[in-house]
C-alpha cells in the first residue's frame, strides 16, 4: 500500500482544470446552461398558454428535466478520454515513470474535470438564480442552491462512470461509444424498462421494489431528490405518491448519489492498478 | 550508489500463453551508455516497460540502483529516472515551457531549472509556443528535455532519434556524451543499428525473448567470428596477382566489382593475407578492411 501524496493529484487536477478554462470549455458550458435554463424558466409554461417566470418550484420542475438529459451528456464526454486519451497519445507511460502512483493520477484527473463541471454548473446556473433572484424568497433561493448542488452531484456520479469507462476502454473510439451507450441507457432506457415491466407484470409482483430500483440509476436519483423537496412539484408527479417515505429522505438519497460517485471510481482504481 | 544501476535476474514476462520475455539477465553498469537492439516484437519493448515498471515482472527481478522499481522507495528511484517513450505526442495545447513546468512539477523540480533545459536541446526561440506548432524533430526534442528533468542518474531512451535531422541526431548524441562524462548511465534501443554501433559502449542483441549476446561491437564481431572483407583498389591484372599471392591462405569468396576487387575471408586470415598483399607493391593503389557491421552481426544472431 503506497502513499497518497495530495500535491500531485493537486499537480494533475490543475493541469485538467486549466486546460478547460483555456479552451474556453468551462464558459461554453456554462453559457449553454445559462441560455437553456432562462428559456426554460420564462417559456417552460407555455404548453399551459402562458409565458414568464412562474414559480420557483414548476422552473426547478422544468430545469430537472433539462439537467437530466444535458448533464450526463456533458459529464460522459468530459471523461471518457481522461485515461484512454492519455494512453492513445503515449503520455501515459510517461506519467506513470514519474514519481507519482496510479491512483493519484486517476484522483488528480477526476478531480480536476470536476471541478471544471462544478464551476460550469455554478457559473451557468448560478446566472440565472440571479436573474430570477428579485422573484424569490429565501425558501426559493434554498430550493434553487438544492437544485444546482444535487445538478453538480449528479455530474460527478456521470464523470465518475467516464472515468471507469476510461480505464476500461481499449481506445478512444471504444470509450465514446460506451460514453454515449451509457447516457442512452440511464437516461433514455432505463426508465422505459422499468414501467415497462411495471405495466407487464401490471405491478402484481415486485412493485414494492420498484421504487428502490430508481436508486440504482444516479439520473432518478437526481430527480427524485428534487421532486420531493418541492411541495407544489409533489403533487404533479403521480409517483410522487407512491415512493416510500423511506427514500424520500433527503439525506438516503445523498448517500446513493455519493456512493454512484466513490463506487465506479473505487472501480476505475482498482482496474487501473492491475 | 549500487555499481551496476540496472540489473535483471530471470527477468520474464507472459502475456496469457505467449512469453515475451523469457528469464533475461542483464546487468548495466553505472555511466555506461548502452543500446538495446531486436527488431519488432523481439521483446525490447516489454523488456524497458519492465525495467522502467509500467508493466508487472510475471517471475523474477529487476533493480534500478538497487531498489524495485515500484517497490516502497518509488518515489526516490523514480526521481533518479528520465525516460522518452518512443513518439511521444505530448500535450498540443500546451507550449514548450508549461509542458517542462508540468513535468518539473510532478518531478519535484524547481521550474527555474526549465529555460535551460530548453536551451540545451535548442529550443528557446520556441519556448512560448504552443506543441501544437511543433515540428516531430521539436517534439521528440521537447521529449528529451523533459526526460532530463532533474538530472537523473538513469537515462531510459526509446528510439530517441526517430523524426530528427541528421544535424538534430548530431547534437543529440553530443549530449549524451556530455551526460556520461556528467556519470549518467542510459539505455536507448534503436532500429537503426549503423547509427547505435559507433556510439554505444555495450549493447545487447535481443530475439524472441532473450538476450542472444552482450557485450561491445567488437566483442559481438569477433564472438560470431563473421568473415570480413578486404577491398583493395589497383591496375590491370590486380586480380590474377593477388589470386597468386593468397595461395594457401582460406578466403571465402573473391569478386571484381568494376576497379575495387572485394576478398572476404575469415578473421584468422586477415593478418597472414594481409602480409601477403603488402609484398605486391604498388599493384595496388588502396586496401580498406571492412568490418562485419552490426547488421551483419544482427542477422547472423538472428540465424
Amino acid at each position: 500500500m503506497l502513499s497518497i501524496d495530495f500535491r500531485q493529484i493537486g499537480i494533475i487536477a490543475g493541469k485538467e482544470f486549466w486546460d478547460r478554462i483555456r479552451n474556453r470549455w468551462v464558459l461554453a458550458v456554462a453559457v449553454v446552461f445559462t441560455v437553456f435554463a432562462l428559456v426554460i424558466a420564462y417559456f417552460g409554461a407555455a404548453q399551459q398558454g402562458a409565458v414568464g417566470f412562474r414559480s420557483i418550484d414548476v422552473t426547478i420542475a422544468s430545469l430537472v428535466s433539462l439537467v437530466i438529459y444535458l448533464i450526463p451528456l456533458i459529464a460522459l464526454i468530459l471523461g471518457f478520454d481522461a485515461i484512454v486519451g492519455e494512453r492513445e497519445r503515449g503520455s501515459l507511460d510517461l506519467l506513470l515513470t514519474l514519481p507519482i502512483t496510479r491512483k493519484e493520477l486517476i484522483l488528480g484527473k477526476y478531480a480536476g474535470l470536476a471541478g471544471a463541471l462544478a464551476f460550469s454548473t455554478i457559473a451557468g446556473f448560478g446566472a440565472v438564480g440571479l436573474i430570477l433572484s428579485p422573484q424569490l424568497n429565501l425558501n426559493a433561493l434554498f430550493h434553487y442552491a438544492g437544485f444546482m448542488g444535487s445538478a453538480i452531484l449528479l455530474g460527478f456520479a456521470f464523470l465518475s462512470i467516464a472515468v471507469m469507462l476510461s480505464v476500461f476502454a481499449a481506445d478512444r473510439t471504444r470509450a465514446s461509444g460506451l460514453a454515449i451507450g451509457t447516457w442512452f441507457f440511464f437516461v433514455l432506457v432505463f426508465d422505459l424498462l422499468l414501467l415497462g415491466a411495471l405495466v407487464v407484470t401490471a405491478g402484481d409482483y415486485g412493485g414494492a421494489i420498484f421504487p428502490y430500483l430508481l436508486l440504482a440509476n444516479p439520473a432518478d436519483v437526481f430527480r427524485v431528490l428534487n421532486v420531493f423537496s418541492l411541495d407544489e412539484v409533489r403533487t404533479l408527479y403521480g409517483l410522487a405518491t407512491v415512493f416510500p417515505e423511506a427514500l424520500s429522505n433527503p439525506a438516503t438519497l445523498g448517500g446513493v448519489m455519493l456512493a454512484w460517485i466513490v463506487g465506479p471510481l473505487a472501480v476505475a482504481i482498482w482496474r487501473f492498478e492491475r | 550508489m549500487a555499481s551496476n544501476i540496472v540489473e535483471a535476474r530471470g527477468a520474464t514476462k507472459d502475456f496469457g500463453t505467449v512469453q515475451a520475455v523469457k528469464g533475461v539477465d542483464l546487468t548495466i553498469a553505472a555511466g555506461e551508455l548502452f543500446g538495446l537492439i531486436g527488431h519488432n516484437g523481439a521483446g525490447k519493448s516489454t523488456l524497458f516497460k519492465m525495467m522502467l515498471g509500467l508493466i508487472t515482472i510475471t517471475s523474477g527481478d529487476i533493480l534500478l540502483d538497487g531498489e524495485k522499481v515500484n517497490g516502497p522507495r518509488f518515489r526516490e528511484t523514480r526521481r533518479k529516472i528520465g525516460y522518452l517513450p518512443e513518439n511521444v505526442v505530448l500535450y498540443d495545447n500546451l507550449t514548450g515551457i508549461e509542458t517542462l513546468y508540468f513535468f518539473a512539477d510532478l518531478k519535484a523540480v524547481p521550474r527555474k531549472d526549465c529555460p535551460a533545459l530548453l536551451e540545451k536541446v535548442g529550443l528557446s526561440h520556441a519556448a512560448s509556443r504552443r506543441v501544437r506548432e511543433y515540428s516531430k524533430g521539436m517534439r521528440q526534442r521537447l521529449g528529451f528535455a523533459q526526460a532530463l528533468l532533474g538530472t537523473p542518474r538513469l537515462l531510459f531512451l526509446d528510439e530517441p532519434t526517430t523524426g530528427l535531422d541528421p544535424g538534430a541526431i548530431r547534437d543529440f548524441y553530443r549530449i549524451l556524451r556530455e551526460l556520461r562524462d556528467e556519470g549518467v548511465t542510459m539505455v536507448l534501443t534503436s532500429h537503426i543499428l549503423a547509427e547505435i554501433q559507433e556510439r554505444v559502449d555495450r549493447l545487447a542483441i535481443m530475439e524472441g525473448g532473450l538476450i542472444r549476446a552482450t557485450g561491445t561491437v567488437q566483442d559481438l564481431r569477433e564472438g560470431m567470428n563473421l568473415p570480413l572483407t578486404l577491398e583493395i583498389a589497383g591496375g590491370a591484372g590486380l586480380a590474377e596477382q593477388v589470386t597468386r599471392v593468397l595461395q594457401g591462405i582460406a578466403i571465402e569468396s573473391i569478386e571484381e566489382a568494376g576497379s575495387i576487387l572485394h576478398i572476404r575471408l575469415s578473421r584468422d586470415s586477415k593478418m597472414p593475407a594481409l602480409a601477403r598483399l603488402a609484398t605486391l607493391g604498388d599493384t595496388m593503389r588502396d586496401l580498406h578492411v571492412r568490418e562485419p557491421s552490426l547488421e551483419d552481426v544482427f542477422f547472423g544472431y538472428r540465424n
